[in-house]
């Protein structure tokens, strides 16, 4: 199989082509640095992201408290992820850098706070 | 309890007439359909008070129009809102449009309109440099001034509710009957009986007045679209500038706002019945608005644009103001078909309808207590640095800005929100204060103002709306 | 009335750098106004990731960023005053401000760094016609509400914009369980970040319509849904394009405007096509003794270059406090072909350093070379696959070459493909 990706490694935003069977990478074409090839076999194996959201604060300034996955998550758990999230609420005060779940579904990634409420 | 007087509308119409029955021992309520006072036509117009050469000798327009520009200034000083005297020009901008200019000069004086002129193009380019090199003559009227009709109407209905004057909004008559001298209204709010009503209710005046079986006049709605520019071109004109009138209306005018802006508009579209409340701007309305201010100003640019709007206006097909009691009930007082210069003769209007009703009444005391200056309102952005800090000493919300484009204080908004008839929604403190009417629109201040109302109503902050019921602007809590 | 070194104006991610900074360099008495209950400006609602990456090298959350930099003037004797509104700035650099604690302050000062951010430009500056129904909003105002209040401002959204605020919003409301239907962009290209379009955009199968607007909003009370219009090459809508989706809200993410109301005051001249002040290399205003950096000066993609630009301007305005005006004989900076704008816009050939002229093209140019022509000779050339507008590049005169200008050399910054 052959897929165009805009490589998003860095601002440049090269078109690169993968040639791929199931997660067997044969060619990657098109990106002009190494980390675009990284990039490229990263997205046809297992494609990760971060996610950003907010958690339910008790007795805080503001009534959520931003928070992001402590590493990128597979791509395909963003909405389970989101469903952990949405679930949970933590009570002020919260610090900056707190986890907030632990080793989120499974994935060894914690959803922290980014922010001191 | 039965009211003795019920007007219906709180337009400028309706709040000023109001105003004026406090003035008595009367038992007297202003009613609303919508959220707030000054909702309707009001809301939405060129902000002109009409030196008053337009209309034909001998209608009530004529009248009206030259007596309310008189009573204007004192007026607005009473209830402490903006009035400027800028002055009119109807420029001419061809020898056949000097002829049309010279027909208003004659038509004003047979209207008893003081202090005009006609100007020749040397004359007219030294009062208005910025007009198009084609301007060539003018009518000047000195008299004309500037005024922001819904400041006008909030101030009214403030200072009537002052002077015992019962408010009730989200009120909407759908209903008359009239037994035993006394008529029943039915609304929303429910049954409200009164001895007397006053029908200004602007668009719908010949709908309540089709209530007791009046059907001696239709509305036909008018559509009118504007561009508000920013400040920075404000003084793009000193003078409100006309263009020479056609049978839709005085054209398309340019001229500066109280609040220091520059407005262009109107146009005018007559629109389906039921069309009436869609105040809604269209792509062809706004293209012509561009297209003939530029005929007046080249230079003007919907680029300085910082919103537009459309008005709708109540332009009776009996082609005058209806004033006074119906020929079905004379207990029913129209106030009704008022379409321009119906902002311009508003003070003269309250003062003859609230006269033609306490005179049928009879028998009616003055109000021993009645005060017809407004409270006075601090005005951050107006304030001297002494009155600032003595006013945040007072009250440190005074000392908190809300609205960074037009330098609103948390002081003020709150004092639009806690006056009488004061503001329910995002868009009432905006007219109240000019919090988000600045060049940012609200972007910055808009949820600001959101918590301040919610706080100070006790709601939550999406039981909160734009402008009455069904405008929220927040859905549920994301969490 | 209150005196001080440095009033710094502003205490977002440029304000709390500028401020760092020339404590850093010496100065003694500084104090930062903000407007905002807290320091962190607009990074207090940015809760994605992807600031940081080039000056911290590592991938932070807005307030993270903005956290790092709160404990360091916490850690300073700089003074903050939140909640705190500078109506005006005189031209002898006396600044007047309003908090509800002192009332009205007065601030003399040596120096002053504007570092007042920019604005969502609004729905009127864009002529749709239609209806005032709620649920019309700029995306900023949208995230404020999503990310500091905790409240949906909607559930079926539809984006006028593809600057990097509305790709960003796209992704979040959609993780928030709205349905982002589409993001029209007035343009050929979109002016965010490519990483941005896949990350927000194709990773949820949210549509990008190019040469796309809305010409038109229904509903009386909220929003129920929009026109939108394919445009010609002269950005007009094509009225057999029109196609209406139904919406309960339109986000607005057309451009930002500096916000410089105060700089205007001052009477510091403004670069026409930035919006913001025209400035030296040391992001010096015609005004000696004020500066200005970060999105005020003009808009940033990066927030990492809003700090490396007010470091400068830190570095600058203590220059200017501890030793006083400089000598100075400047050369304007030119745009050539391709290129929109340059700051700063005059260099100081007395400068002994390296200097970074940061710039923006003004459409998408595919491999082409950045020149830096000086005097008519070519300085540097350099090979570029991707220039689009929506990012902002930047070329180096270095101090050698400053050193052997005069006052009659030309500085020429210009697109060859």
């Amino acid at each position: 199989m052959k897929r165009d990706l805009i490589c998003v490694a860095c601002p440049r935003g090269c078109m690169i082509t993968v040639e791929y069977e199931g997660t067997e990478v044969y060619s990657v074409t098109g990106n002009t640095c190494k980390r675009g090839e990284e990039y490229a076999r990263t997205e046809i194996v297992n494609p990760t992201r971060n996610i950003a959201s907010t958690v339910k604060v008790n007795g805080g300034v503001h009534p959520v408290v931003p928070v992001k996955t402590s590493a990128p998550i597979p791509k395909t758990m963003i909405f389970d992820c989101m469903r952990e999230i949405n679930a949970v609420t933590v009570d002020a005060p919260v610090k900056l850098g707190q986890v907030i779940i632990p080793d989120v579904l499974g994935t060894g990634v914690n959803i922290v706070a980014t922010n001191n409420d | 309890m039965c009211y003795d007087v019920a007007i219906i509308g709180a337009g400028v119409i309706g709040a000023l007439t109001a105003r004026e029955l406090s003035k008595y021992s009367l038992n007297t309520v202003l009613l609303e359909a919508a959220g707030d006072v000054a909702m309707g036509a009001t809301k939405a117009n060129s902000a002109i008070v009409h030196a008053g050469f337009d209309a034909k000798p001998g209608t009530l327009k004529a009248k009206f129009n030259v007596k309310g520009c008189e009573m204007m200034p004192a007026v607005c000083k009473a209830l402490n809102v903006p009035y400027k005297n800028n002055g009119s020009l109807v420029v001419a901008f061809s020898e056949e449009e000097k002829a049309h200019v010279q027909e208003l000069y004659e038509r004003g004086l047979a209207n008893g309109v003081p202090q005009m002129s006609i100007l020749d193009e040397a004359e007219l380019k030294a009062l208005e440099p910025n007009l198009a090199p084609e301007a060539c003559g003018a009518l000047y009227a000195e008299s004309a001034g500037i005024v922001c009709p819904y400041e006008l109407t909030i101030a009214a209905a403030e200072n009537a509710v002052t002077n015992g004057v019962e408010f009730k909004r989200d009120c909407k008559v759908v209903g008359i009957d009239f037994a035993d001298g006394v008529f029943t209204l039915h609304t929303t709010l429910g049954d409200i009986e009164t001895k007397y009503v006053i029908n200004a209710a602007g668009v719908h005046s010949d709908e309540v007045s089709r209530m007791i079986g009046d059907d001696s006049f239709t509305i036909i709605p008018r559509r009118g679209e504007y561009f508000v520019l920013d400040k920075a071109v404000g003084g793009m004109v000193k003078r409100t500038i006309f263009q020479c009138p056609t049978a839709m209306g005085k054209g398309i005018l340019v001229t500066p706002t109280v609040d220091g802006n520059l407005l262009i508009g109107p146009t005018a579209a007559d629109m389906n019945k039921e069309d009436e409340d869609n105040t809604a701007t269209t792509a062809e309305g706004l293209a012509l608005v561009k297209k003939f201010a530029a005929k007046s100003c080249p230079a003007v640019s919907t680029r300085n644009a910082i919103t537009s709007f459309t008005g709708v206006r109540a332009h009776p097909d009996v082609d005058d103001f209806i004033l006074g009691p119906s020929e079905k009930n004379a207990q029913f007082i129209q106030a009704s078909g008022i379409e321009s210069p119906g902002l311009s003769s508003a003070p003269a209007i309250a003062e003859y309808i609230a006269g033609v009703t306490v005179e049928a009444i009879g028998n009616v005391g003055r109000n021993e207590s009645f005060n017809g200056e407004r409270k006075d309102v601090f005005r951050f952005r107006h304030a001297t640095d002494e009155e600032r800090a003595a006013a945040i000493a007072k009250n440190p919300a005074y000392g908190r800005i809300i609205c960074r484009c037009e330098t609103i204080t948390e002081g003020e908004i709150i004092d639009a929100i806690r006056a009488p008839a004061g503001a329910r929604d995002v868009d009432g403190v905006k007219r109240r204060t000019r919090a988000g009417m600045g060049r940012c629109q609200g972007g910055f201040c808009g949820s600001k103002v959101v918590e301040i109302l919610a706080r100070e109503l006790g709601k939550e902050i999406n039981e909160i709306t734009k402008f009455g019921s069904g405008s929220n602007i927040l859905f549920d809590r994301t969490k | 009335m209150l005196n001080y070194d440095l009033v710094v104006v502003g205490g977002g991610p440029a304000g709390m750098a500028a401020a760092l900074k020339a404590k850093e360099c010496g100065v003694k008495d500084i104090v930062i106004l903000e407007r905002a209950e807290t320091l962190g400006g607009i990074l207090e609602q940015c809760i994605h990731s992807g600031f940081g990456l080039t000056y911290f090298k590592e991938e932070l959350s807005g307030p993270e960023y903005a956290a790092r930099f709160i404990d360091l003037v916490e850690k300073t004797d700089i003074a903050v005053k939140c909640d705190t509104m500078v109506l005006d700035i005189d031209e002898n650099n006396l600044v007047t401000a309003v908090n509800k604690k002192d009332g009205l302050l007065k601030i003399q000062a040596k120096a002053i760094v504007l570092a007042m951010g920019c604005r969502e430009r609004p729905r009127g500056a864009l002529e749709i016609s239609g209806t005032r129904a709620s649920g019309i909003m700029t995306a900023g105002t949208a995230q404020k509400y999503v990310n500091l209040d905790g409240y949906m401002p909607g559930k079926k959204v539809v984006i006028l914009g593809s600057g990097d605020i509305g790709l960003i919003m796209a992704r979040r409301m959609t993780l928030e369980g709205a349905e982002v239907k589409v993001v029209c962009e007035l343009m050929p290209f979109s002016g965010g970040l490519t990483r941005n379009i896949v990350q927000c955009l194709n990773d949820y199968n949210i549509p990008l319509r190019l040469s796309t607007t809305v010409v038109e909003t229904h509903g009386k009370d909220r929003l129920e849904g929009v026109t939108i219009a394919q445009v010609d090459e002269h950005l007009q809508p094509i009225e057999s394009t029109k196609e209406y989706i139904e919406c309960d809200t339109l986000m607005l993410s057309v451009g930002l405007i500096p916000e410089n109301e105060l700089t205007k005051n001052v009477g510091i001249a403004i670069d026409r096509v930035t919006n913001g002040a025209s400035v030296d290399e040391m992001r010096q205003t015609d005004h000696p003794g004020v500066f200005a950096c970060g999105n005020v000066l003009h808009v940033h993609d990066l927030v990492d270059f809003v700090t490396m630009e007010a470091q400068l301007a830190g570095e600058g305005a203590a220059d200017y406090i501890l030793n006083g005006a400089k000598e100075t004989v400047y050369v304007p900076t030119t745009t050539g072909n391709g290129v929109r704008y340059i700051v700063p816009q005059r260099v100081n050939i007395k400068n002994p350093n390296d200097v970074k002229l940061y710039f923006r093209v003004g459409r998408i140019f595919k491999n082409a070379k950045v020149v830096l022509e000086i005097d008519g000779n070519v300085i540097s050339s350099k090979k570029k696959i991707k220039l689009a507008p929506g990012e902002m590049e930047d070329v180096v005169i270095p101090a050698s070459v400053l050193a052997g200008m005069t006052e009659n050399s030309t500085i020429t910054v210009r697109v060859e493909e």
